[in-house]
């Protein structure tokens, strides 16, 4: 029998199982995890995942994909291969390391879950790691000297917060003052969310060990400071520029912390008997100028709509990276949603509970979940952040609790086939 | 009694690595409360352990005080203790215990103990032990003082060691360690294991004994463990404790009776009885059964009490942390390790028994390849016959893998040509004991090898100064004596001829690191270290006999010395014809210290391989035709006699060893008669025994070390 041919190929439906996170801490030598190796992160990450899915056998675990922004030291030699051995996955189980700066958790969902759909894996682990204490963003990096002599990227867009007051000059209906009420609600979000008990289900214990202080144990994130009103905020210099508009307070910190994620196909997910908390519907990635990076999320948004057939008013929910408030503002803007909307990070986003370059993608998928799990009424939801030298990423994804989502995956290969000839076109 | 109170003893040790108490409050997983956890660290890394001094302890102490009364007002819900990566903590501190001149100071140390861990077990709430590494001794003991206890799967070397080092577990591990396990898994890690080459326990043995309630793996064994304490404090968990025991059961009487009993017969068995320790394990474990904890307490105080007192627990000490531990790891007068040249190819002369061993100890362990030769190509293949043989056997037992004994047959080749050795860096000879066959074959080998070749030799009685006199290259020339069986015995003595230079002896000091043996530089002296001193033993005990002693007297005279076998017993085991020859040549370089038993030589010649046999119920005996081959005189020894005279041989001939400079020290006597010759640790090898006994201020007028390095301080 001769192998299949593409045209005949039946791409497979990819679900997500489940997901979970370290609570992140703030980089630094008076972090939680100052002395603590990325790596180790990760491996907490992958073992809470078997644990909490035992119907899962972890020689059926086709790939783990882990990213990283900076793949050196802890977070170096492959790291999903070396996450995996030292998690105590079986040794056939292979694994890779990915990077695309913030979206690099993201990235290895939608890789690996590419690879679902196409039939080369059953059942992944995908995640991120970003140990910004033991690497800042951009060490060791060396970027090309043409990058400045011929003038493709300005100087000032490799650094982040100068992309995000690029961002304010080119929305001037973006003010600080919007800005700041978004950032204090986010921290009101969050701690609204932890105060419910929404946030501390996906987390993974983690304990650690400093020196003259013993082993302690982690179970709440650092960064958030609940109780931070727009007054606070408003005191705060601007370091990218005198007299700017961005402040530690409404960008997201510099964070340590971990995710992992279980993807399947669906018949995986049914034959093991693994929960399915979101199906996903579409992916994109885009570029944009790397001067304003943090509008990356319209264009991508845009193409993955295109790509599932849906307009912006499908989407029930929002989980965007708050790397910046100005750059959620824009995306908020751009497609007429209200700075409140309730659609939108319901739990609160990265400015209150930290951003982990590599990790966050995951983040987002956990909550996005949990949210669908909490309000049947939304069908669709997306997950989307911005990345640095101008890129956008959204991922769209499936409510299985949402009444019609029985009758959509009956008729998935035809939807899936007609997704496919979108994506192309688009 | 409060852990403060022991001040006094604490500032004995100034200089105490003390390893801090840190506590952190911990919100327990699913609401279970706060947990406060302990962390016992002395703030330095892996290759420096944390031990229980007397200042560790007063620490420990308070803090363990100061959370009690905080579950007092509620504000815990329980207490853990772990250890800094790797350790539990590795016990009480033997170098600062060893120095406790006074009795007193000993009970002291016993007693603050017992104060600081019955804090532990009288928190008002539970307390949990994380047991993530290593724990020894005091160390376990604080496990098993704790309510309950959880161990990591890598957790290595865990074991209650008392027995061996000269101590009883009277931390409460001879007390609460029956009633958890069981009396005889008890005695098992009380005393089967200590006895047994120091054995210990790893992490999943624990559990399986029952010393532990929950086992995690490494990777997040903290994380685990404390979520397991959550589950234990709100009552979703209660461990099975299989093998737990009530002492006042009638049927655990019988069965913790019967352990001791077997306790006892095993201790005989391998030490004679020779150090009190063992015994006093067994008598505190038997009385305790009926006691109240506080009452063993008391009683294990004053049994640590005493026995720090001892020579044998002084001895111990300084055998194992002084010799074993440090000075093995530095062997005295080696050169420069930066003088050494890499060894890439071993050749070995000869393919007989002795070669097939050398040839498979190098293969395994230096993986490099090795060459045997011999005159004729059946007894080529029959040497790598052997070591194929000896891999497949440790293939099949599982300790190698498939690849591991595939390259390790590939390394070893025979030829019947020497010409095989043009590219080694390193020819040993292992062929017959006869000095003009030796030289003729180095004569052969100096015209293949490179100038630059160490050449060795495995003699063990021959002169290696006159085996390098034809030498075109005398300086490449070093002795390598092993003991057999070569892979077991962890003594090799190098040996270093007039000219030796200093590059080869520290390519020979490399190439024992690398095949993990214990090298002690030796000067070349008939038969070395250890066979002069076990023939010079073996000498005094067969001239008693020659004279007239009862076998069963000479040969049960030196029991108190608690040797690993009898002199008679080891003569048959090395070989009477063996034993003869070396004697010989000592004879031959020492004359009448070292008598030529007629006897012996009768034995020899009528093909007697051993003076005992197994008589017809299994006892040994000496059979009437053998009585009948040989004549004694008529002036027999008490066995008393007996061994002071064999004390007084030995210091006598440890003595001139020393005047010849054969080692640099008493401690490489000691240290070799521990690796060679399985000499237990509390005669401290034999210097400080020949010191306890009298021997060496008998015969040399003056002991072989200072008082306090083995024995009581002065």
């Amino acid at each position: 029998m001769s192998p299949t041919r593409s045209a005949q190929r039946i791409v497979r439906d990819v679900v997500f199982v489940d997901g979970v996170r370290t609570p992140f801490g703030k980089a630094g030598e008076k972090g939680i995890y100052a002395g603590t190796r990325a790596d180790d992160l990760v491996v907490k990450c992958i073992r809470e995942l078997m644990r909490r899915n035992p119907s899962l056998p972890a020689d059926r675990v086709d790939e783990v994909a882990i990213a990283a922004t900076t793949q050196t030291g802890d977070q170096g030699l492959t790291i999903g291969r070396t996450a995996a051995l030292l998690a105590g996955l079986p040794r056939t189980v292979p694994g890779f390391a990915i990077d695309r700066m913030c979206a690099g958790a993201m990235t290895a969902v939608t890789t690996t879950a590419s690879g679902i759909g196409f039939g080369a894996y059953d059942v992944v682990i995908a995640g991120g790691v970003e140990h910004m204490g033991n690497h800042p963003m951009g060490a060791g990096a060396d970027p090309n000297p043409r990058f400045m002599s011929e003038r493709l990227v300005d100087p000032a867009a490799l650094n982040m917060g100068n992309t995000a007051e690029n961002l304010h000059d080119r929305f001037p209906a973006i003010t600080k003052d919007r800005t700041d009420t978004y950032a204090a609600a986010s921290q009101a979000k969050l701690a609204a969310a932890y105060a419910n008990e929404q946030i501390q289900h996906d987390l993974v214990p983690v304990a650690t060990m400093k020196p003259g202080q013993g082993w302690t144990l982690h179970t709440t994130d650092e960064p958030p400071r609940p109780g931070t009103t727009v007054e606070d905020l408003a005191e705060l210099r601007t370091p990218f520029r005198a007299h700017g508009r961005v402040t530690a307070g409404n960008a997201a910190g510099l964070n340590d912390g971990a995710t992992a994620a279980v993807l399947a196909s669906a018949e995986a997910a049914e034959e093991l008997g693994l929960p399915v908390k979101m199906r996903l519907v579409s992916y994109a990635f885009a570029g944009v100028e790397p001067e304003v990076m943090g509008i990356g999320p319209v264009p991508a948004t845009e193409k993955a709509l295109k790509n599932a057939g849906l307009g912006i008013e499908d989407i029930g929910l929002f989980e965007i990276n708050e790397a910046f408030a100005v750059q959620v503002l824009s995306f908020l803007d751009h497609f007429g949603i209200a700075d409140d909307d309730p659609r939108v990070n319901r739990y609160g986003g990265a400015i209150a509970v930290g951003h982990p370059l590599a990790s966050s993608g995951v983040r987002l998928m956990n909550q996005l979940a949990r949210q669908f799990q909490e309000d049947p009424s939304v069908r669709y939801g997306i997950t989307t952040m911005c990345i640095g030298l101008g890129m956008g990423a959204t991922v769209i994804w499936e409510n299985p609790h949402h009444a019609d989502y029985a009758s959509s995956t009956s008729d998935q290969a035809t939807t899936a086939a007609t997704a496919v000839t979108e994506g192309a076109a688009a | 009694m409060s852990a403060a109170e022991f001040q006094k003893l604490a500032a004995l040790f100034p200089d105490e690595i003390v390893t801090h108490s840190y506590v952190q409050d911990i919100q327990l997983p699913g609401g279970a409360g706060t947990f406060a956890l302990i962390t016992l660290d002395n703030g330095l890394d892996h290759s420096k352990p944390t031990t229980l001094g007397p200042n560790t302890l007063v620490e420990l102490g308070g803090v363990l005080e100061d959370l009690k009364d905080r579950a007092s007002r509620g504000e815990i819900v329980g207490v853990g203790v772990t250890g800094k990566p790797y350790f539990l903590v590795a016990g009480a501190d033997l170098s600062a215990v060893k120095t406790l001149k006074e009795r007193e100071h000993g009970l002291w140390m016993a007693q603050l103990g017992h104060a600081v861990y019955a804090t532990l077990a009288d928190l008002g709430v539970p307390s949990f032990a994380f047991i993530n590494g290593l724990a020894l001794g005091g160390g376990l003991e604080i496990a098993l003082q704790s309510t309950y206890r959880t161990v990591s799967t890598g957790a290595g070397a865990l074991a209650l060691p008392e027995a061996f080092i000269g101590l009883v577990p009277g931390w409460g591990g001879v007390y609460i360690l029956p009633r958890l396990v069981g009396p005889e898994n008890a005695v098992k890690v009380m005393i089967e294991n200590p006895l047994s080459n120091n054995r210990t326990l790893t992490g999943p043995q624990a559990f399986e004994l029952g010393v532990a309630d929950a086992i995690f793996e490494p990777a997040d064994f903290v994380e685990q463990s404390l979520a397991w304490a959550a589950s234990v404090i709100t009552g979703d968990v209660t461990p099975d404790r299989n093998n737990a025991v009530d002492p006042a059961d009638q049927g655990v009487a019988a069965r913790w009776a019967a352990a001791i009993s077997a306790g006892r017969a095993f201790v005989e068995a391998k030490t004679s009885n020779a150090s009190p320790a063992p015994a006093k394990v067994l008598d505190v474990m038997e009385a305790n059964r009926t006691m109240t904890q506080a009452d063993s307490a008391a009683l294990e105080c004053e049994t640590l009490a005493g026995l720090m007192q001892t020579d044998e627990f002084r001895s111990t000490v300084y055998a194992f942390l002084d010799l074993v531990q440090k000075r093995s790891k530095h062997p005295a007068g080696a050169p420069d390790r930066k003088l050494a040249r890499p060894v890439t190819k071993i050749g070995v002369v000869g393919a007989g028994l002795m070669a097939s061993q050398l040839a498979l100890l190098f293969a395994r362990q230096l993986k490099v390849p090795v060459v045997m030769t011999d005159i004729d190509q059946a007894r080529v293949d029959k040497g790598v016959a052997y070591v194929h043989a000896e891999v497949d056997k440790m293939l099949a037992k599982k300790r190698i893998k498939p690849d591991a004994a595939n390259r390790t047959k590939a390394l070893v080749t025979g030829s019947v040509s020497k010409a095989v050795f043009a590219d080694a860096d390193f020819v040993i000879e292992a062929v017959f004991e006869e000095l003009h066959i030796k030289k003729q074959v180095f004569a052969e080998v100096e015209e293949i090898v490179s100038p630059e070749c160490i050449l060795a030799t495995n003699t063990s009685s021959l002169s290696v100064t006159a085996m390098a006199e034809d030498l075109k290259h005398p300086e490449r020339l070093v002795g390598f004596h092993f003991f057999n069986p070569v892979a077991v015995m962890p003594l090799l003595e190098i040996v270093r001829a007039p000219k030796t230079d200093d590059a080869v002896l520290a390519t020979a000091f490399e190439l024992a690191k690398g095949l993990k043996k214990t090298a002690v530089l030796v000067k070349d002296a008939a038969a070395f270290v250890v066979n002069r001193i076990l023939l010079r033993l073996m000498g005094e005990v067969i001239a008693a006999f020659d004279e007239g002693t009862p076998a069963e007297v000479a040969d049960t005279a030196l029991r108190p010395m608690g040797l690993p076998m009898s002199p008679f017993t080891l003569s048959a085991m090395v070989g009477l014809p063996v034993a003869q020859h070396v004697q010989e040549s000592l004879h031959a370089a020492f004359g009448e210290r070292f008598p030529v038993s007629q006897n012996l030589q009768k034995l020899i010649d009528n093909g007697v391989k051993s003076l005992w046999v197994p008589g017809p119920d299994g006892t040994p005996v000496i059979p009437a035709e053998t009585l009948a081959i040989m004549s004694f005189g008529n002036t027999p020894s008490t066995g008393e006699e007996v061994l002071r005279r064999t004390q007084d041989a030995l210091a006598e001939e440890i003595g001139l060893m020393l005047e010849e400079g054969v080692v640099a020290g008493p401690e490489d006597i000691d240290l070799c008669v521990i690796m060679g010759a399985g000499w237990p640790m509390f005669l401290g090898g034999i210097t400080p025994y020949l010191d306890r006994v009298g021997a060496s201020e008998r015969v040399n007028g003056k002991r072989f070390l200072a008082p306090g390095v083995a024995s009581a301080p002065a």
